[in-house]
C-alpha cells in the first residue's frame, strides 16, 4: 500500500492540485549568523525545481526546512498544501512518508547492509517481509544494484552509496524527492550515471523533486534530457527543446537571485549570474 | 578575539538544562506509547548487560577482597576483627556496589553511546533516520534508557554479591577468620533500609548513564574531533553525577529510614 492512500489528506491535495512546496518570506540563522534571507518561491506539482549557487549558500538548509528536518526563524512553509508551523511532530513525521530525501553524504546507516537500509520505510511501516523484499530488488534494479544487495556501507564506493540512498529514498513511492548534491564529490562518469537515474525516475514516477547541484552540466542535462524506456537509456529531447517541467533557483548569499525557467536563466542579463553560469 | 560573554554563558547553560530536561521527558513518555523497538532493547540489554558483566564482576569482587583487607587491618587495632563481615557486607550493598558499578558501566557505555549517536549525528544518520519517518529519540534514546535501567540494576545485584565474595574470600584465606561467622555478621547487620538503598540507587545510575551518553551524541557537531569531545565531556559528566545523585539519595534514604 503507498503512503498516499492510507492518508486522505494527500489524495485530496492531489486531486485538488496547488504548489508542492511554497516558501513564504523564509529566514533562519544560526549562532546570530543568517544563512537564508527573505526566501520565497513555490515549487509545483510534477515540477523539478533545481537549485544553484556557490557553496555555503544555505542550499542544504533550504533542503532540510522544506522536509521539516529544520524550522525557520522568520517567515511560513507549506508543503502538501499545510503549513509546517502548524502541524505537529506526529504529523511531520507522516508527511515525512510522501518524501523521499537523498543527502549530500548518502547517510546510509552504517551498520545495517544494503537490504536493511533500503527496506528501512517499510520495516518501519510493518509491511509483510516478502514483499518487502521483492520491493527492494525491484528499486535495487531500477539503479542497478540488485548484486549489492548483502554488502554493508563501508564495502560500497561514493556512486554505488549514492545509488542506495537514491533507491532508499524513492522505495516509499514518495510525491515529492529531494536530492541533496547527489552528485558531489563523485567523478564525472559516475555523476552521469547518477542524472542518468534522476532523470529516470523524473519521468517514470512523474514525481515532483527539488534538487541541488554544483555541476552546471548536470543540471543542464536535466532540462535537455528526458528518459528513453523502450531503450533503458536517457537520450537528449528532440529539436534542441527543454524540458518544460524544469525550473531553476539561485541562492547567493542566502538571498533568492533567480527564479524562473532555464531559457530565462540561459539568457539573463544580470551580470553576477551570467559570470555564475559561464 | 571575542569577548566572554556572562549572559550568553548563561543562556547556553539554561538552554543545555531545558535540551537534557526534554530529552529525558520524551525519552520517558515514549515507553508508554507505540511504536516500541522491543528488538533493540533486547540488543541494548544484551550489549549493556553481557557486555559489562566481566567488568562488574572483577570490579566488585576486588573491591571486595580490598575493602576486606583494608578493614581488618584497622579492626585488629580495636580487637574487632570479626566484625569484617559486617563492615564489608553493608558497605558493599549500601555503597561501593552501586557506585562502583555505576561508574564502571558509565565508562564502558556512556562513551559507547555519545559516540555511536554523535557519529550518527554528524554522518546525517540522524536526520536520514527523521526524514524516513523515524523519530530518533524513540528509536535510539528510549531502547537505551529502558535497558541500561534494567540491566545495572541487575548488574548491581551481582557486584554486591561478588564483592561480598572477594571480602569472604579474603577473610577466610588470607585473614584465617571463620566463613560462617563473615556471612552471618554481614547478613544480620542488614536491615530493610540497606537493601532498598542499594537498589534505589542503581535505578538513578542507570538513568543518568543512558540520557547523559545520549544527550552528548544527539547534540555532537563537528566532525570525528566533536564525536571524542562529546565522549570525553559524557563520561566526566555522567561519572560526577552518579556520584552527585548517589550523595542525594544517601541522604533521602537516611532521612527516611534513619540509618
Amino acid at each position: 500500500m503507498t503512503a498516499t492512500a492510507e492518508n486522505p489528506w494527500m489524495a485530496e491535495f492531489l486531486s485538488r492540485g496547488g504548489p508542492m512546496v511554497e516558501f513564504e518570506n523564509v529566514s533562519i540563522g544560526f549562532e546570530g549568523n543568517p544563512v537564508l534571507r527573505d526566501i520565497s518561491f513555490q515549487v509545483a506539482l510534477g515540477e523539478t525545481r533545481i537549485l544553484l549557487g556557490p557553496a555555503g549558500g544555505g542550499k542544504s538548509v533550504l533542503m532540510k526546512l522544506v522536509n521539516g528536518l529544520l524550522m525557520p526563524d522568520r517567515g511560513r512553509i507549506r508543503v502538501f498544501g499545510r503549513w509546517l508551523n502548524e502541524m505537529n511532530e506526529d504529523e511531520i513525521f507522516q508527511m515525512r512518508a510522501h518524501i523521499g530525501m537523498v543527502f549530500q553524504e548518502s547517510a546510509l546507516f552504517d551498520s545495517i547492509n544494503v537490504e536493511d537500509n533500503v527496506a528501512y520505510r517499510l520495516e518501519e511501516d510493518h509491511v509483510p517481509p516478502q514483499e518487502i523484499h521483492e520491493r527492494v530488488l525491484e528499486v535495487l534494479r531500477f539503479v542497478d544494484l540488485e548484486e549489492a544487495i548483502e554488502k554493508f556501507p563501508a564495502e560500497l564506493s561514493g556512486g554505488m552509496r549514492r545509488r542506495v540512498s537514491i533507491a532508499r529514498a524513492i522505495i516509499g513511492r514518495p510525491e515529492l524527492l529531494l536530492y541533496d548534491s547527489p552528485t558531489g564529490g563523485l567523478d564525472p562518469i559516475t555523476s552521469s550515471t547518477i542524472i542518468e537515474l534522476v532523470v529516470k525516475q523524473r519521468d517514470v514516477s512523474g514525481a515532483t523533486c527539488l534538487l541541488i547541484t554544483h555541476r552546471l552540466q548536470d543540471a543542464f542535462t536535466l532540462a535537455t534530457h528526458r528518459f528513453n524506456l523502450r531503450e533503458n537509456r536517457m537520450e537528449p529531447i528532440p529539436n534542441h527543446r527543454v524540458d518544460p517541467g524544469t525550473r531553476f533557483l539561485v541562492l547567493n548569499e542566502g538571498r533568492v537571485v533567480f527564479d524562473g525557467t532555464t531559457l530565462e536563466l540561459t539568457h539573463t542579463e544580470d551580470p553576477w549570474l551570467r559570470e555564475f553560469i559561464q | 578575539m571575542r569577548i566572554f560573554s556572562p549572559e550568553a554563558y548563561a543562556k547556553s547553560v539554561v538552554a543545555s538544562v531545558q535540551e537534557y530536561s526534554l530529552l529525558c521527558a520524551r525519552a520517558v513518555a515514549n515507553i508508554f506509547s507505540r511504536p516500541r523497538y522491543m528488538a533493540d532493547i533486547y540488543a541494548q540489554m544484551d550489549s549493556i548487560g553481557a557486555g559489562s558483566l566481566p567488568i562488574v564482576v572483577l570490579t566488585g569482587f576486588f573491591t571486595g577482597c580490598v575493602l576486606a583487607l583494608q578493614s581488618a587491618v584497622n579492626l585488629k587495632v580495636f580487637g574487632a576483627v570479626n566484625m569484617t563481615g559486617e563492615l564489608v557486607t553493608l558497605a558493599m550493598i549500601k555503597e561501593l556496589g552501586p557506585v562502583l558499578t555505576g561508574l564502571m558501566i558509565s565508562g564502558r557505555n556512556t562513551s559507547g553511546m555519545a559516540s555511536e549517536l554523535g557519529s550518527m549525528n554528524v554522518t546525517e544518520q540522524l536526520d536520514a533516520m527523521r526524514a524516513l519517518g523515524t523519530d530518533p529519540i524513540r528509536k535510539l534514546v528510549t531502547p537505551r534508557l529502558v535497558a541500561t535501567v534494567v540491566m545495572v540494576f541487575f548488574l548491581t545485584i551481582i557486584s554486591d554479591a561478588c564483592g561480598v565474595g572477594g571480602g569472604a574470600f579474603v577473610a577466610v584465606y588470607m585473614l584465617k577468620l571463620n566463613a560462617a561467622q563473615f556471612f552471618h555478621t554481614g547478613y544480620m547487620s542488614l536491615e530493610h533500609g540497606d537493601i532498598v538503598e542499594g537498589l534505589v540507587k542503581p535505578v538513578f545510575s542507570g538513568f543518568i548513564i543512558a540520557t547523559i551518553g545520549c544527550y552528548y551524541g544527539l547534540r555532537t557537531t563537528g566532525g570525528t574531533r566533536g564525536v571524542g569531545q562529546a565522549t570525553t565531556q559524557a563520561v566526566v559528566s555522567s561519572s560526577v553525577l552518579i556520584i552527585l545523585v548517589d550523595f542525594l539519595v544517601t541522604q533521602l534514604m537516611i532521612g527516611i529510614f534513619g540509618r
